[in-house]
């Protein structure tokens, strides 16, 4: 399966039509990805407040958004979650590439990793944690129910998932 | 001229467009001085409103302007490449440059020193980019928005607040009324 086309073809089936990302080497292949569609306007971001700023206007101009990050970001996103998506009430799908999890070849990597979940739960965030292939069958149920709720909803997916990092 | 003696006198030109106001005194004032369902306020989350404005002219077609704070921008500063780069001519970043933190006691920022938004923004390859007088606002907001073409506004002002009432009003109203006005 490829499921970089996987998730991309779900966004779109979603209704998807805004997304933001900054980078991870996991994450190259789907952002690679959204930028063959044109059914997606993709603008890339410089951190990852600032995406999903862009996210809460582009959703009240009548875009359905999605951002694409790295877990070791969702430190300098909290705020931003509390006071604007949550505040407001205001859905946003969060990819999030789960550096730092079995297969992660960076140590300081896992430092945040062991913060990733807690702090998603202290934002009573609803998580899915991508560790199989097979989990992407979960996210396009995963999307409706972002939009179902109005509420940022993420979604971890670990090295196993992305098929690692080759040979370590 | 303060922000909240522009904000008055701009207002009959706000009122019909579709606005993003920054978090803190700033919105505190528009809504003071002339509270409209096209007013997105901010009541939270520093340094966001020039993304969230982009978001939106991206989305949709109506013109949108954004009201912002020296201090905002310089907490957000990656958003000047994202506004350049990704241009929409429905976008008009308005820049309250004041020198100083207005909602927090009006300390001193690095605008009134040596930085130079515009200079910044030039740098960061935004196309018409003007700084202009607090008494000049109105003329070149008026021809920003008739030109359609995006534009950075970096007003040089005076710093000081007027005394206005908190927001009461829930963000899911405000956020509510808002998209039914970009919808209209």
């Amino acid at each position: 399966m490829d499921i970089d086309k996987r998730i991309c073809d779900d966004l779109i089936a979603n209704d998807i039509s805004f997304v933001t990302t900054v980078p991870c080497k996991q994450l190259a292949g789907v952002i690679a990805e959204i930028d063959t569609r044109p059914e997606v306007m993709h603008v890339p971001s410089n951190k990852e407040d600032e995406g999903m700023g862009l996210c809460a206007g582009a959703w009240m101009g009548g875009k359905r958004p999605a951002i694409i990050m790295q877990n070791t970001a969702l430190g300098v996103t909290i705020n931003t979650l509390a006071t604007l998506i949550q505040f407001y009430r205001m859905p946003l799908p969060m990819i999030i590439s789960y550096r730092g999890e079995l297969r992660e070849p960076v140590a300081c990597q896992v430092e945040m990793a062991v913060h990733t979940k807690a702090l998603l739960a202290q934002m009573h965030i609803p998580t899915y944690h991508f560790h199989w292939q097979k989990d992407v069958e979960e996210f396009d149920n995963i999307l409706k129910y972002t939009f179902m709720s109005n509420k940022p909803v993420a979604i971890l997916t670990d090295a196993n998932f992305w098929g690692g990092y080759g040979d370590q | 001229m303060i922000r909240s003696e522009i904000l008055k006198e701009i207002a009959p030109i706000l009122r019909d467009q579709l606005v993003v106001c920054n978090i803190g005194i700033p919105s505190q004032e528009l809504h003071a001085i002339d509270d409209q369902p096209t007013n997105f306020y901010m009541l939270g989350t520093m340094g966001l409103a020039s993304s969230i404005g982009l978001g939106l002219a991206l989305a949709q077609p109506k013109t949108v302007i954004v009201i912002d704070g020296d201090g905002s921008i310089l907490t957000n500063m990656g958003t000047l490449p994202t506004i350049a780069n990704n241009v929409a001519d429905n976008y008009i970043l308005m820049i309250i440059d004041n020198g100083s933190y207005g909602s927090t006691g009006d300390q001193p920022t690095y605008t009134g020193k040596k930085t130079s938004l515009a200079g910044v923004a030039k740098a960061c390859g935004c196309e018409n980019v003007i700084e202009c007088k607090d008494i000049d606002t109105g003329e070149v907001l008026q021809k920003a928005i008739d030109s359609k073409q995006m534009h950075v506004i970096v007003v040089k002002c005076d710093s000081g607040n007027a005394k206005m009432p908190v927001i009461t009003m829930d963000p899911v109203v405000i956020r509510h009324r808002f998209m039914e006005a970009v919808k209209a």
